[in-house]
This record gives C-alpha cells, structure tokens and sequence, in this order.
C-alpha cells in the first residue's frame, strides 16, 4: 500500500516537473529552439525504450522501428486531417488527437504482430531480414499512396503536440514498460535472451512473449510517431527511412541493451548530438556506423550494460572512485616517502 | 509411464534416429548409453519437443505427446537438464532456479521447492546470489539439475550430467541422482560413462548411430562381453 503510495507521488511529482517546464516554455522562458529540442527528445525516448525492449530484453533484433513509427504517424494524421473519416465527428481538437494517437498506435501494434508472427517463430535472423524489408515496403506504399500526398508528404497537420504531451507519453512508455520488464513476464523474456532453447525447456512459450513484447513496442512507436507528425505539422515518407530505426538502434545501443535508464539517456544524448551537429548532417550515415563500430569493439554491452541507473549504482560507483583516488593517493604517499 | 516406439528423426537429409524404442516405467533409473553422435541427445530432444519426429510414436502416461511443443511438455511432467547445462549466465543463481519453476503460479509451493534444492544442493544456497556465468563447471551441472528439479517433475531425463567433471564430482552428481530418484522422481540419464550410470541405474539401452544394439538389466549388459570391450574397456581393466 505505501508503496503504491509512494510510486503514485512519485508518478505525481515527475509529471509536475514536466508541467513546469511547459508553463516555462508557454511564458517565454525557454525559447523555441530549445522547446522543440526537448520535445523531440522526449519522443526519441518513446523511441528508444520500446526498441529495447526487443533487443535488449528479448534479444531480438528489429530493424524496422520507423516503419512502425510511419504506421502510427499516418494513422493519426489522415485521423485528425479528416474530422469525419474514422472517428466521429463529435472528436475534435486535443481529444481527437489522443483518440488518434491511441489508434495510431494499435494499428502499428496490429502491423507488429502481422510482421512479427511469422518472422518471431523462427530463430536468428529472420527478424533483422524482415524488419527491414518491411520498414522499405511502408516507405514505397506511402510514396505512392496519393491520398496522403505520395512523395511530397501530408501537409497542414494542427501542432497538437507540445512538450508536455511527448512528456507524458514517455513518462507514460517507460512505466509500462518497467513494470512490464520486472514482472514474471520480463524474466521469462530475459532468459529467452539468455537462452531460447532453455527459456523453452523451462516452460515459456517463448514465440507467444517474443510475439507480446513486439506488439508493446510497435504500439509505443506508433504513438511516438503520432507525435512527431503533430508536432513538424506534416509526415512525408522520407522522414520515416531505415536511418532513423538505425539512430534508434544506436540508442538502445549507446544506453545498454536491456537497460531503460540508459536508453532515456542514450535518446536525450543522441538527440542532442545530432541537433548540434546538424552541419554534418549528410555525413551521419558514417558516423552512426562508427560510433556503432567502436561501441561493439570497446564497450559491447552498452555504457551501462544490463545495470539501471539508479541511487544505489551511483553510490557504489562513487565508493569504488574513492577507493581508487584513495589507493592513489597512498601509493603517491609511499612512492614520495622512498 | 514414457513409451517410445520406432522413433525416426532426421535432420535434413541426415538419418540421425533409425527406429529406436525404447520404455521407462515408473520408479526406474534407465540409462541410455552410446558413443559420441549415436544420437543419446537426438532422442532426448525429440521426447522434451525439441525435434520433430518423422515418424514413430512417444507416449507419456498413456498419451501420444509426439506433437507437443516443448513448453508443454514441462506442463505434464518432464523435464531436462539438457547436454552443455544451458544456464542462464547473466542471471543469480536464485533467479536461473526460479525459471526452474516458472509454470507454477503458486508462491508457496515455488518456495518449497527452492528448499528442497537447497537441501540437496548446499553449494547452491551458499551462492545463490552469484550469477551463474561464474560458477564452477560442477556448480553449473548442479545449478542445471536444481533447475530442472524446480518444476517438481515426474520424469527427469538427465544429457551427460558428468561431462567435464572429475572423478569425485561425478560420485558426487551421481549420488544426488540416487536422492532425487529415491524421493519419487523417475529417471532417464544419457550417459557415456557407462561405468557410472549402470552402476546407478535398474537397466539400460545401448545405441550406435541411431539404434538400439542391446537392452536389458544392469546384470545382462554388465556381463555381456560386447558392452565391457566397447563401453567398460578402459574402465574396466583398472578395477
Ligand atoms: N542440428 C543438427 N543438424 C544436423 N545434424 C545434427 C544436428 N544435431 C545432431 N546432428 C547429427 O545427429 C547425430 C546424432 O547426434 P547427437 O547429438 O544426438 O549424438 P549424441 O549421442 O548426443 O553424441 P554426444 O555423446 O557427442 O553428445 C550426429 O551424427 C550429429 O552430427
Ligand atoms: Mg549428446
């Protein structure tokens, strides 16, 4: 009961936080350029922690993130660019906008399982392989799909997002998908990740949580890129190609497969290393591929590995720091004395 | 209580199992011994639903289970421990043994089952919070059979438990064969140390390349001159 108590005050105080920055950014505080940084931030962290649920805590590998993105992004568009189409009219503004975003998300979750069934069922591969031919097919089907404008894009989108909305959808993200991650289930999709073939002998219909944990995160994709159409005004195929599930996957990467705490701040880094970098922009491709490179080659389980960050993990890493900087401080000691 | 008649598994193009049968009824140790490939590993995949068998039949408590997928073979009663221990490395030692019983939902009976582990694995409790990547080779086998044993079964089928252990952990691993068996658990143990499992078992199935060669109780193969010059060779000449 305390407990619930206290994870609901805690729910409580983080959404305060992200009410205040938004009334900060409404008065004028934090200027534009910022408000919309943060933003897109808040979205990559959609982003990213459900992609790590499936490669880092099932340890599949998906390469179509944007794909699923797309789904979700063009759902709740033609949802809120056509007042009648879809939904009722009745549904206006903000509201429709959420309804939108929850529909657009089911249908990038129906995709998933449409995708991951029967790629899920086999082991290896076959989902990289697939996931990235399907994040193509979406990409050609929407540039010849004249009803959302084709190669040019959909234009004229309302900005329904703000920074509190992307804010409260990862808020929203990460607390699903935690509570999902420490429940019975998430072990049982740990030790897929450890070891299909025992996770199986144990007893753990491992196709049916592989196929579970691909829906959520295909779900939590859509939503994200609902929110990212509603906060550019417009989805053009182009915003949705193979680069950005790779910057998605340098994410979960950078951060430690399996670690949520390290995908926030791989996604909240990330982004902000690309906006500040936006001069090199046509180079990206190379130096994702590098930093990928040098990531698997120096540091394979991320910078936090499987660890979350929390209180304790900082205050161990601080004890071992000063046992060193103690140990070098006697060592100089005994070396000065001789 | 397990029945496997003219059983056929290939992979691919490879004739892997030629027609085995093969029984084990209850309260039995049976022990299937045969030389590197002659498919030990191959049967028991295919018995847990692992492999698919071409052909045959395998029959669990008077049930055809040939088209069970493995995770609902462990629901009926049968679990592995399988060839190579397949521990979890990055999880406790705790947390590999409670997959062990993950198909029970009951607290209570989850918790008496990690004491009954314990009381047959001290080594275990002492490092029940070491991950399991760092334990011994013999710590890993017992962290293996502790796992397999959480899911209280009713036929326990064993992949070369003493693979890679010395001669003492083997005693050691064996005697808690006899224990586990001795408290009601029905045993199938793949072996190629066939010195040590007959010396456990009530009788046994000898295989080369995919059939059975010779069956019977311990007594018979023990003193069939075939079984001593080709499996107790070695063995036998030092005692
Ligand atoms: N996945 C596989 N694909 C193709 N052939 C296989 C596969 N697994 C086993 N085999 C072949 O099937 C035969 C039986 O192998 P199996 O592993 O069952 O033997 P084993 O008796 O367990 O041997 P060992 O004592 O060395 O473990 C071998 O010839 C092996 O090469
Ligand atoms: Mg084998």
């Amino acid at each position: 009961m305390a407990k619930r108590f206290s994870a609901l005050l805690q729910f409580a105080l983080v959404l305060a936080l992200g009410y205040a920055i938004q009334m900060a950014m409404d008065a004028g505080m934090i200027n534009r350029y910022y408000a919309h940084v943060m933003t897109v931030m808040a979205i990559f962290v959609v982003g990213a922690v459900s992609l790590n649920l499936i490669n880092g805590i099932c340890g599949q590998f998906s390469l179509g993130h944007a794909g699923f993105m797309a789904v979700g992004a063009y759902t709740a568009a033609i949802i809120t660019k056509n007042p009648d189409l879809i939904l009722p009219a009745i549904f206006t503004g903000n509201v429709r906008f959420i309804l939108a975003t929850l529909l657009g998300g089911m249908t990038a979750a129906f995709v998933g399982f449409l995708v991951g069934l029967p790629s899920l069922r086999l082991r290896g591969d076959y989902l990289a392989i697939v996931t990235l031919g399907f994040g193509e097919i979406i990409r050609i089907l929407l540039l010849n799909w004249d009803f959302v404008g084709g190669a040019s894009g959909y234009f004229g989108l309302v900005r329904h997002t703000n920074f509190f909305a992307a804010f409260l959808l990862s808020i929203i993200t990460i607390t699903i998908i935690r509570n999902f991650i420490q429940s019975s289930h998430g072990r049982a999709c740990v030790s897929i990740r450890e070891d299909e073939i025992a996770a199986e002998t144990m007893g753990v219909p491992t196709t049916r949580y592989k196929v579970i944990a691909f829906v959520i995160a295909s779900f939590f994709a859509g939503t994200a890129g609902s929110m990212m159409a509603h906060l550019t005004q417009m989805v053009t195929p182009a915003s949705f190609t193979f680069i950005l599930s790779i910057e998605l996957l340098l994410m979960v990467v950078l951060g430690g497969l399996g670690s949520i705490t390290g995908s926030i701040g791989a996604a909240i880094f990330l982004t902000y290393a690309a906006e500040a970098l936006r001069a090199f922009r046509a180079y990206r491709m190379i130096l994702y591929s590098l930093l990928l490179i040098l990531i698997m080659l120096f540091r394979p389980k991320g910078l936090l590995g499987t660890q979350e960050l929390s209180y304790g993990l900082l205050k161990e890493s601080f004890k071992s720091l000063r046992t060193r900087w103690q140990r070098k401080k006697n060592d100089d000691i005994t070396a000065a004395a001789e | 209580m397990l029945k496997v008649e003219n059983l056929q598994v290939y992979y691919d193009a490879i004739h892997a199992i030629k027609g085995v049968s093969l029984e084990v009824s209850q309260g039995e140790i049976v022990t299937l011994i045969g030389a590197n490939g002659a498919g030990k590993t191959t049967i028991l995949r295919t018995i847990s639903g692992l492999e698919k068998a071409r052909e045959g039949k395998i029959e669990y408590l008077g049930r055809d289970i040939a088209s069970q997928q493995a995770h609902d073979i462990v629901k009926i009663g049968i679990s592995q421990v399988p060839e190579g221990r397949r521990v979890f490395t990055n999880m406790s030692v705790t947390e590999n043994l409670e997959l062990g019983a993950y198909l029970s939902k009951d607290r209570k009976a989850k918790a008496d089952s990690l004491k009954r582990v314990f009381e047959h694995f001290p080594r275990l409790y002492e490092r029940r919070t070491q991950i399991a990547g760092t334990l011994s080779g013999g710590e890993q086998q017992m962290l293996a059979m502790g796992r397999a044993l959480m899911s209280k079964p009713k036929l326990m089928m064993l992949d070369e438990p003493s693979m890679g252990l010395a001669p003492i952990l083997v005693r050691q691993i064996f005697s808690i064969i006899k224990e586990i068996h001795k408290e009601g658990t029905t045993i199938l143990l793949i072996e190629q140390n066939a010195n040590m499992a007959l010396s456990i078992a009530d009788r046994g199935y000898v295989l080369e390349t995919g059939k059975i060669v010779m069956q019977g109780s311990v007594q018979e193969l023990l003193a069939s001159e075939e079984i001593k010059n080709a499996y107790l060779g070695g063995e036998a000449a030092h005692s």
